[in-house]
């Protein structure tokens, strides 16, 4: 039947029976191939609940210990694995307990659908208990969501929710389900969805744009490219370097495009943005033509807008029409799959030379190497730095690691730092900056990507919004490498007293239980490191072990991350010290 | 700073519950007051018709109509100025039936789009429509009457150039 809202081909159809919306739920997800979900349960999911009891052999459950654990877990499978990440949460703070994890799941484009139960249908804004407006409260932060109040519904919704989930940009989708819809029964039978009516998921390539943006870009004495996270998943990281090798055009990712080239490749110029390398960020203002890839030039990707690229021609390859001339006017904007765009675009383009070019990119480097990079990675001063760390971890793993970051200075250091190898190996809070997402987010990340070693970078700030879930890795037994690198402040709140507000340090120093004796409270194998002589067996040891594994380094208390563009300053203003 | 115009949005959308949480959202997350709204069916079956009309600069507005077309359920949605657009609007006004026969108030019913809807010993009701302008002067006119209650419709407008939201529909499927 084709219904109003969708246009649905038929894929795979099993033999109508009648059976529970709970069970309608379950036998849906295994449809869409999916057999793992994070989640809590609560009273008006339980008939879900129930159903992953029966499905237990087919269908797996993650009980995190709070149900933002839940959702962070979700992205971080989602995030590695480029799969839509499932989660189940209960009516009233099950629901709104998720809406941090739906907010980051958002603005970094992370496939996710998460179900809540919702009270009976007939108690719907009675107050009832649990009873809250998660549509309402979860509508500017979803790509889509929809309330279900008939167990008919069900199919046709979550055939919906998925397709939504990871087509064109993907995002966060709510389906709410009241209890009476979970008890209802329906004919089931289930058809993937592959079209919805009001949506167009890819625009519609323009090859004369593509063509244009083709010229410009052969003509240009001094082009730039500017990569982002669209680049990762739209899964073109292979057509993206073999047009960066074509036309031996300088590269720099944002934050969250990090890992899909890898970093030690010679057109890699690092990283741009408030804490990026000094390099790109300077020529940015130097380039003529700048090549935007899959990135939304975010305010800390920019820095000033009034003075970015302003001697540029801009090119933007983009998926999402909202976020062309969004915040940088383009001269030429390809919309449309940027595997499609970077694959179109061969044709057209010459092969390139910009050698006098490259060597600017490497003097700037030079200087970074000198006055900020060598204090960090071989430091002389007593007190450990982050930037180490990080270097015994890429020595250890050759890169091969999943990476998996918190929010604050530790981020920071984790991308500049981290020699990444292999794509999908960020997986970070890069948009919404959500402390305490590391920890949850590295245990999905390792059941996505079981043979990987993951390791997640966590400052004692983050790490203690988000502990408890040391609980979900001793019921698990998820082998996550936890790093926390203590310094006894939130740092990077501490950093901008320190520059900004005359080091009055207000509320960032941070006293912390013993972490050893928590993470073996929890079972998990724990060590902490305070003296440079120790570190490089310690994180050893760590990788060498099969299980969960804590590691804690006592860091320099007053160190900064360097470069940086303070706020409101221009990128090519940005600041070594 | 760019200046402010008169912005007549209009936004296609399926007919499902929560769409009009949705658009407002975009409105509040960037501080725009919407100044009258409108929701109907359109020329097109089982598809609605928001028409929104806010003050703000013209770069705003037009990242604004791409947000709002970013939305699952839009099929479509598009922004006007004054001149592009031919629109509506409708007021009503109670008065007390003391001055039904007031010879001034017959004056100000001279307009030509103001009549007398309802008639009862004790109050008597005025509808007129128009532009926004005709409406504002036809309130100051009976304002000294006594309005025991006055109300106005949001804008409703058809534009000049098309909207193609049926070739939309005929592309997408």
């Amino acid at each position: 039947m084709e219904t109003l809202n969708t246009k649905v081909n038929e894929v795979k159809t099993s033999k109508t029976v009648k059976i529970t919306g709970a069970e309608a739920v379950i036998k849906c997800l295994l449809a869409e191939g999916v057999d793992l979900a994070y989640g809590y349960p609560g009273g008006a999911i339980m008939p879900v609940y129930d159903e992953i009891y029966k499905y237990q052999d087919q269908f797996h459950h993650v009980l995190t210990r709070h149900e933002q654990g839940a959702i962070h877990a979700a992205q971080g499978f989602a995030r590695v694995t480029g799969k839509v990440g499932m989660v189940f949460a209960t009516s009233g703070p099950g629901a709104t307990n998720l809406v941090t994890g739906i907010a980051d799941a958002q603005i970094d484009s992370t496939p996710l659908v998460c179900i809540t139960g919702q009270v009976g249908s007939h108690l719907l804004g009675s107050d009832a208990f649990q009873e809250t407006d998660i549509i309402g409260i979860s509508t500017p932060v979803t790509k889509w969501n929809y309330q279900v109040t008939k167990a008919s519904e069900i199919p046709e919704i979550i055939a919906k929710a998925f397709y939504i989930a990871k087509s064109g940009r993907p995002g966060p989708v709510l389906i709410d389900i009241t209890k009476d819809a979970q008890f209802g029964e329906l004919d089931y039978s289930y058809k993937k969805c592959e079209k919805v009516r009001s949506y167009k998921a890819v625009p519609k390539l323009n090859i004369e744009k593509v063509k244009e943006a083709a010229e410009l870009i052969n003509s240009a004495k001094k082009p730039f490219i500017v990569w982002g996270q669209g680049v990762i998943l739209g899964g073109a990281e292979q057509e993206f370097k073999k047009f960066i090798e074509k036309t031996n055009i300088p590269s720099a990712c944002t934050g969250l495009g990090l890992s899909a080239l890898e970093t030690a490749h010679p057109l890699h110029v690092g990283m741009v943005g408030m804490h990026g390398n000094y390099a790109p960020n300077v020529l940015t203002n130097s380039c003529d033509v700048l090549i935007a890839i899959g990135m939304r030039f975010d305010d800390r990707v920019t820095g000033n807008l009034a003075t970015y690229a302003k001697q540029a021609k801009v090119i933007h390859f983009e998926i999402d029409p909202a976020e062309v001339d969004k915040n940088v006017k383009t001269d030429i904007a390809v919309i449309a799959d940027v595997k499609e765009t970077l694959t179109k675009i061969m044709q057209f383009v010459d092969k390139g030379e910009h050698k006098e070019w490259m060597t600017a990119f490497d003097k700037l480097y030079q200087i970074e190497v000198n006055e900020v990079i060598n204090d960090q990675l071989n430091p002389t001063k007593q007190g450990l730095t982050m930037g180490e760390v990080l270097g015994g971890i890429n020595k250890e793993t050759n890169g091969d690691a999943i990476i998996v970051s918190d929010v604050g200075q530790h981020q920071m250091f984790a991308w500049r730092y981290a020699n990444f190898v292999k794509t999908r190996s960020n997986v970070t809070s890069g948009g919404l900056g959500t402390m305490g997402f590391a920890l949850p987010a590295a245990i999905g990340a390792k059941m996505g990507a079981p043979d990987r070693e993951v390791v997640a970078i966590i400052g004692d700030g983050g790490y203690q919004m988000t502990c408890n879930e040391l609980g979900t890795i001793l019921q698990t037994k998820a082998a996550v490498k936890i790093v926390v690198l203590n310094n006894s402040y939130l740092g990077m709140v501490r950093q901008w007293q320190e520059l900004f507000f005359d080091k009055r340090y207000a509320s960032t120093e941070m006293v912390s239980p013993n972490f050893v004796k928590l993470a073996e409270a929890y079972d998990i194998e724990a060590v902490k490191v305070s003296k440079r002589e120790d570190l490089a067996g310690a994180i050893k040891t760590m990788m060498a072990s099969k299980e969960a594994y804590f590691l804690e380094v006592v860091i320099e208390q007053e160190d900064n991350i360097f470069p940086m563009i303070p706020t409101g300053a221009s990128v090519s203003d940005i600041r070594l010290s | 700073m760019e200046e402010n115009k008169n912005f007549t949005v209009s936004v296609y959308t399926e007919n499902n519950i929560g769409i009009l949480n949705r658009l407002s959202a975009i409105f509040l997350k960037r501080h725009i007051n919407i100044e009258s709204m409108t929701v109907s069916k359109s020329e097109i079956e089982h598809v609605h018709r928001f028409t929104f009309v806010v003050i703000v600069p013209e770069t705003l507005i037009r990242k604004v109509v791409l947000q709002l077309e970013k939305q699952i359920e839009v099929i479509g949605a598009y922004y006007h100025t004054e001149d592009e657009i031919i629109y509506h609007e409708t007021a009503l006004f109670k008065i007390s039936s003391e001055h039904l026969y007031d010879d001034k108030i017959q004056d100000k019913m001279k307009f030509r789009r103001a009549h007398i809807i309802s008639i009862t010993e004790r109050w008597f009701v005025i509808e007129a429509s128009g532009l926004k302008e005709d409406i504002d002067n036809m309130y100051e006119k009976l304002k000294p009457f006594g309005l025991l209650q006055f109300v106005r419709s949001g804008r409703i407008a058809i534009t000049k150039p098309k909207m193609a939201i049926s070739e939309i529909l005929a592309e997408i499927n």
